[in-house]
C-alpha cells in the first residue's frame, strides 16, 4: 500500500513550523533567513505533493515550485547583501541591534 | 439723465481705483507723483460730482412741478441669498444724496490738495493718499446708496479707513489706542444700526429707500403694512426699537453722547486726515442716516424723533462746556464738531415734514453744509498753524496773526461763520435751527440759544490764543512762517465757499429751501429777525467775553477760572466719561463678566480638551510599546493570529 | 508488514532525514552546522522529489538551493567575524515563544489535515509515477497558451536581474560608510 498523501502534509507541515520556530528563536540574520529556507521548501513540498497526488496530468504545481526556487534563489542573495551591511554598518548581524523602525 | 447715468459710475470706480493702485503701487512711486496722481483723479471724481449734483437741481429735467424726483441713476445686484432677498448697489440721485456730493467732493478735494503740503516728507505719504481714495470711495458710496445694506456695507468701510487714517502714525503708541478707541466704539454702535437694518427690512421685506420713504396718506407704506405697525416687544412698539437702533448706529458715527468718546482722541490722525473725516464727512454720517430715513421718523416714530432732539440738544451743550477748557486745539475743534453735529441732530429732531414744517430738515442740512466747508477750513488753519509751531497746545502758541496773514484771515472767517455773525454762511443755517426749534420745543431752543453763544465764546477764546494773546513765554523754537500754497489755497477756497453762501443767502440769490426740503419740494421762507437778532446778540456776548478775557495776556483768564474751579476742572477733564467708561469695562465688565467667564474657558473647558489629550497621550505612550522594531515579535504575532483565525474558521 | 514496501522505507527515510536535519538546522549552536544541517535538509526534499519521479526539480532543488544558496549563505557566515557561535539561544524568552508557535500551529495543521483528509480517489499510481517529460517543461515555460508560462518566467529573469543589480547595489561598500 502507498503512502497516504496526508503524511506529505504533516512532513510539510512539520518542517513548516520548525522554521516558523527558527524564524522567531534564532538569534542572528543568518539563522532567520535558513529558517525562512526551511518555510519555503516546506511550501515546496505541498505544491509538488498536491501536483503529483491530485492533479498528475497537469504540472501547475511542479512549475511553481520552480519559480519559488528562482525567487528563494533571488531572495537570499538580496538578504545576504543586506546582512553584510548591515554587519559593516553595527558591526553585528543580531536581530535583537535593528530596531530603527520602532515607534 | 442717460448722461448722469453714464457717469455716475466713474464717481465710485475712480476712488476704488486710486486706493488700488496707490496702495499696491505707491511704495514704487514717488512720493510727489503720487501725491498728484491721487489728487488729480479726485479732482475729476468732484468735476463728475458737482456737474451730477447741478444738472440735477438746475437743468429742470428732474423737477416736476416744485417737487424734486428720486432718481436711481444705476442699480446692479450685488448679492442674491434667495429670490427674496438681494442685496444691490446703486446710485439713487435726490437733493440729499446730491448736496452730500458736493460737501464730501468739495472737502475732500481741498483735503487732498492740503495734505500735499502738509504731509510733505512724511514716511507713507503714498499710502495716506491710498487711504485718502479708500475714504472717499467710501463716503461717496455711502451717501448715494439706494439700499440700506449698501450704506452699511460702505459705513463699515468708511469705519475701517477712518481707523487706518487715525492710526497713520501707528509708530506711536497713543495713536494706536486712539484709532482702537474710535473702531470698537463706532462698531459697537454699528452693531446696534445692523440689528435695527434687520428688524425694519425683516418685516418691511425691502432694503431699499425708495421703498422705505414711500409715503402714501400720512404713513409710510411699506412700514403701515407690515406687521410692525402693530407689534411691540417688552411695552416698546418694535418699529420704535428698530428706528432707535437704527439712530443708534448714527449716534455712534456722530459722535452722541455718550457715544462721543472715540472723536476727541481721535485727533492722534494726521490734522487733513481729522479736517476730512472729523468735520465734514464721517460723522455727519449719522445725520445722513437720519435725514435719509426721515419719513419714517417722522411718520411712525415722531417720539423717537423727539429723543433724538433731546440727546442732540444734551451732546451739543455738553460739549461746547467742555471745548471752553481744552488747550489742545485740535481738541477744541473736535469738540466744537461734536456740538454743531448734535445741533443738526436737533434741528432733525424739531422737525416735521413737508412744507415749512420740514424747516429744521432743511436748517439741518444746511447746516451740514456750511458747518462742513467752515470746521474742514478750521482744521486746515490749525493744521498750518501746528505746521508752523510744532504743538497742539495753545500754551505754545500767540500773536500769530502777522506771521500767519493767510491762514489768519481765514480762520477769522470760519470763527465768525460758526459763531453765527451774518453775512456769514453760519448765521443762516443756525438761525434757521433756532427757528425751527422755537416753533416745535422751548427747552431745546433754549438750550441750543445758550450753546449759540458758547460756541462764540470758545472759537474766540481759540481766536484770540492763537493769533493774540502774546507770544508764548519761552518763545518760537523758530520763527513760524506762512503755508506754501497748496496748503493755504483751500484755506481761501473755504473761506472763499463760506462768505460766497451767506452773502448770496443774505441777497436771496440761492434759496436753499428751494433745493432740498423734507418732502423735495420747495416752499419759501424769511429770516425771523426776532429770533436772528437775539441769537447774533449771543453770539456777540460770547465774542465780547471771550475779547475780555484773551485779547491781551493778563490775569483774567485765571481768575475767572478761580471763581468756578470745580466745573472748570470737571470740564477740563471732559467730565471724566472716559474714566466712566473705563471704570465700567474694567470693573465691571472685565471684572465681574469676562474673568468669570475667562476662568470657566480656561478651566472648564480648556481642561475637558486638556483632559481628551492627556487620556490620548498617555494611551499611546503606552500602546506604542508594541511597535517593538524586532521583526521576530512581528512575525510571531503575525504567526499566532493566522493561527487564531484559522482556529476560530474552522473549529466555531 | 504491507507498508514495508521499498519506496515506503524510503520515504520513511527521507521524512525522517528532512525533519532530523530541519531540527537540528534550527537549534545548532554553531552557524556553520547549522547551514551543513540545511544543506541535509534540502538534499533530503531533492530525494523526496526524486521518489515522485520530479527528476528535473529535484536536479534543480540541488544545484540551485543545496549548490546555490547554500554556498551563498555559508560564504556569508565565513565573510562576517564572530559568528561561530549562537550564544543566546538557550532559554531565551524568543525560544519558548517560538516553541509555542510552533507546537500550536503544528497541531492545529496536522488536526485539521487529519480530521478532514483528502478524497480517497486521488491515491498515487506506481504507474502514473512517471517522470516528466524535459521537452514538456520546457514547452510549458515557454508556451503562451492557457496553462503556458512565459510571462512568469519573464518576469523571474528581471526580478533575478533586478536582484543581482540591487545586491551589488546594497553590498558595496559606499564612502559614506568607510567614514
Amino acid at each position: 500500500m502507498n503512502i497516504p498523501v496526508e503524511a506529505y502534509f504533516i512532513l510539510s507541515t512539520l518542517l513548516f513550523f520548525i522554521g516558523v520556530y527558527g524564524f522567531v528563536a534564532r538569534k542572528n540574520l543568518i539563522s532567520i533567513l535558513m529558517s525562512v529556507e526551511l518555510v519555503l521548501n516546506a511550501a515546496n513540498i505541498n505544491f509538488v505533493v498536491a501536483n503529483r497526488f491530485l492533479y498528475p496530468e497537469f504540472m501547475e504545481g511542479h512549475i511553481y515550485s520552480l519559480f519559488v526556487i528562482a525567487i528563494a534563489a533571488a531572495e537570499t542573495a538580496v538578504a545576504i547583501s543586506i546582512i553584510i551591511n548591515v554587519y559593516r554598518q553595527k558591526r553585528n548581524i543580531d536581530a535583537k541591534s535593528i530596531n530603527e523602525l520602532k515607534y | 439723465m442717460e448722461q448722469l447715468a453714464n457717469l455716475a459710475p466713474y464717481v465710485l470706480i475712480l476712488p476704488l481705483c486710486m486706493f488700488l493702485i496707490l496702495g499696491l503701487f505707491g511704495k514704487k512711486m514717488c512720493p510727489k507723483v503720487s501725491g498728484i496722481v491721487g489728487t488729480t483723479v479726485f479732482g475729476v471724481v468732484s468735476v463728475i460730482s458737482y456737474y451730477i449734483a447741478l444738472q440735477y437741481f438746475f437743468s429742470g429735467e428732474f423737477q416736476v412741478g416744485d417737487t424734486y424726483q428720486q432718481v436711481t441713476l444705476f442699480n446692479m445686484e450685488w448679492l442674491r441669498m434667495n429670490q427674496d432677498l438681494v442685496i444691490s448697489i446703486g446710485f439713487l440721485l435726490d437733493p440729499l444724496s446730491a448736496i452730500m456730493l458736493i460737501v464730501i467732493s468739495t472737502v475732500s478735494l481741498m483735503v487732498h490738495i492740503y495734505s500735499m503740503g502738509y504731509m510733505h516728507g512724511e514716511g507713507g505719504f503714498q499710502r495716506f493718499y491710498a487711504i485718502l481714495s479708500l475714504f472717499s470711495f467710501a463716503m461717496l458710496g455711502l451717501v448715494v446708496a439706494t439700499n440700506i445694506f449698501q450704506m452699511y456695507i460702505f459705513w463699515e468701510l468708511v469705519g475701517v479707513s477712518s481707523f487706518l487714517l487715525i492710526s497713520f502714525y501707528y509708530f506711536k503708541h497713543s495713536a494706536v489706542r486712539a484709532a482702537k478707541k474710535a473702531f470698537i466704539v463706532t462698531r459697537f454702535a454699528d452693531m446696534f444700526f445692523l440689528i435695527g437694518i434687520l428688524i425694519l427690512s425683516y418685516y418691511t421685506r425691502t432694503f431699499d429707500f425708495d421703498k422705505l420713504t414711500f409715503i402714501n396718506e400720512g404713513h409710510v407704506d411699506a412700514v403701515f403694512n407690515s406687521d410692525l405697525r402693530t407689534m411691540t416687544f417688552l411695552g416698546f412698539p418694535v418699529i420704535s426699537i428698530a428706528m432707535f437702533l437704527i439712530f443708534l448706529g448714527g449716534a455712534g458715527k456722530s459722535a452722541m453722547f455718550p457715544l462721543h468718546i472715540w472723536l476727541p482722541d481721535a485727533m492722534e490722525g494726521p490734522t487733513p486726515a481729522s479736517a476730512l473725516i472729523h468735520a465734514a464727512t464721517m460723522v455727519v454720517a449719522g445725520v445722513y442716516l437720519v435725514a435719509r430715513l426721515f419719513p419714517i421718523y417722522s411718520f411712525e416714530t415722531p417720539h423717537v424723533l423727539q429723543m433724538i432732539s433731546y440727546i442732540g440738544a444734551f451732546t451739543s451743550i455738553f460739549a461746547a462746556i467742555i471745548a471752553c477748557a481744552q488747550t489742545d486745539i485740535k481738541r477744541v475743534l473736535a469738540f466744537s464738531t461734536i456740538s454743531q453735529i448734535a445741533y443738526m441732530m436737533v434741528a432733525l429732531g424739531v422737525s416735521g415734514y413737508g412744507g415749512v414744517n420740514g424747516l429744521g430738515y432743511t436748517a439741518s442740512m444746511w447746516h451740514l453744509f456750511t458747518h462742513a466747508m467752515f470746521k474742514a477750513l478750521l482744521f486746515m488753519a490749525a493744521g498750518a498753524i501746528i505746521h508752523a509751531v510744532h504743538s497742539n497746545e495753545m500754551d505754545a502758541m500767540g500773536n500769530l496773526r502777522k506771521k500767519l496773514p493767510i491762514t489768519h484771515i481765514t480762520f477769522l472767517i470760519a470763527c465768525l461763520a460758526i459763531a453765527g455773525i451774518p453775512p456769514f454762511s453760519g448765521f443762516f443755517s443756525k438761525d434757521e435751527i433756532l427757528v425751527a426749534a422755537f416753533e416745535t420745543n422751548k427747552w431745546v431752543f433754549a438750550v441750543e440759544y445758550f450753546v449759540a453763544g458758547l460756541t462764540a465764546f470758545y472759537m474766540f477764546r481759540l481766536y484770540y490764543r492763537i493769533f493774540w494773546f502774546g507770544e508764548p513765554e519761552e518763545g518760537y523754537e523758530h520763527e513760524p512762517h506762512e503755508a506754501p500754497l497748496n496748503m493755504t489755497f483751500p484755506l481761501m477756497f473755504l473761506a472763499a465757499v463760506t462768505v460766497i453762501t451767506g452773502i448770496s443767502w443774505a441777497f436771496g440769490k440761492v434759496s436753499f429751501t428751494e433745493l432740498i426740503s423734507s418732502d423735495f419740494t420747495s416752499y419759501e421762507i424769511h429770516t425771523h429777525w426776532n429770533i436772528a437778532l437775539p441769537s447774533i446778540g449771543a453770539g456777540v456776548i460770547g465774542i465780547l467775553i471771550a475779547t475780555f478775557l484773551y485779547l491781551e495776556k493778563t490775569g483774567r483768564p485765571n481768575k475767572a477760572v478761580s471763581y468756578i474751579k470745580k466745573p472748570y476742572l470737571w470740564a477740563y477733564n471732559k467730565f471724566y466719561i472716559d474714566e466712566i467708561y473705563l471704570f465700567v469695562t474694567n470693573n465691571i465688565i472685565f471684572q465681574r463678566i469676562c474673568q468669570p467667564i475667562a476662568w470657566f474657558d480656561r478651566h472648564i473647558i480648556d481642561g475637558f480638551m486638556n483632559l481628551l489629550s492627556w487620556v490620548t497621550n498617555k494611551a499611546s505612550q503606552e500602546t506604542k510599546e508594541v511597535q517593538s522594531g524586532y521583526v521576530q515579535q512581528y512575525a510571531w504575532v503575525f504567526i499566532m493570529g493566522v493561527i487564531t483565525i484559522t482556529l476560530l474558521s474552522i473549529y466555531l | 508488514m504491507e507498508y514495508l514496501t521499498a519506496s515506503n522505507i524510503i520515504f520513511f527515510i527521507l521524512a525522517a532525514a528532512i525533519l532530523l536535519f530541519g531540527i537540528l538546522t534550527v537549534t545548532s549552536t554553531k552557524i556553520l552546522r547549522a547551514a551543513t544541517y540545511l544543506f541535509f535538509t534540502l538534499f533530503s526534499i531533492a530525494g523526496l522529489y526524486l521518489q515522485l519521479s520530479y527528476e528535473f526539480l529535484a536536479a534543480v532543488q540541488l544545484s540551485v538551493y543545496a549548490g546555490g544558496i547554500v554556498i551563498l549563505i555559508v560564504f556569508a557566515i565565513l565573510l562576517i567575524k564572530g559568528l561561530g557561535e549562537d550564544k543566546e539561544i538557550n532559554l531565551g524568552q524568543r525560544r519558548i515563544m517560538g516553541l509555542v508557535a510552533a507546537i500550536v500551529g503544528s497541531f492545529t495543521c496536522a488536526i485539521t489535515i487529519i480530521k478532514f483528509g483528502f478524497m480517497p480517489e486521488y491515491e498515487i499510481a506506481t504507474e502514473m509515477a512517471k517522470s516528466v517529460d524535459m521537452k514538456l517543461i520546457g514547452t510549458t515555460l515557454m508556451g503562451t497558451e492557457k496553462f503556458e508560462y512565459l510571462l512568469p518566467f519573464e518576469a523571474a529573469s528581471i526580478l533575478l536581474l533586478a536582484c543581482i543589480v540591487g545586491s551589488i547595489a546594497i553590498a558595496t561598500k559606499s564612502k559614506e560608510v568607510n567614514k
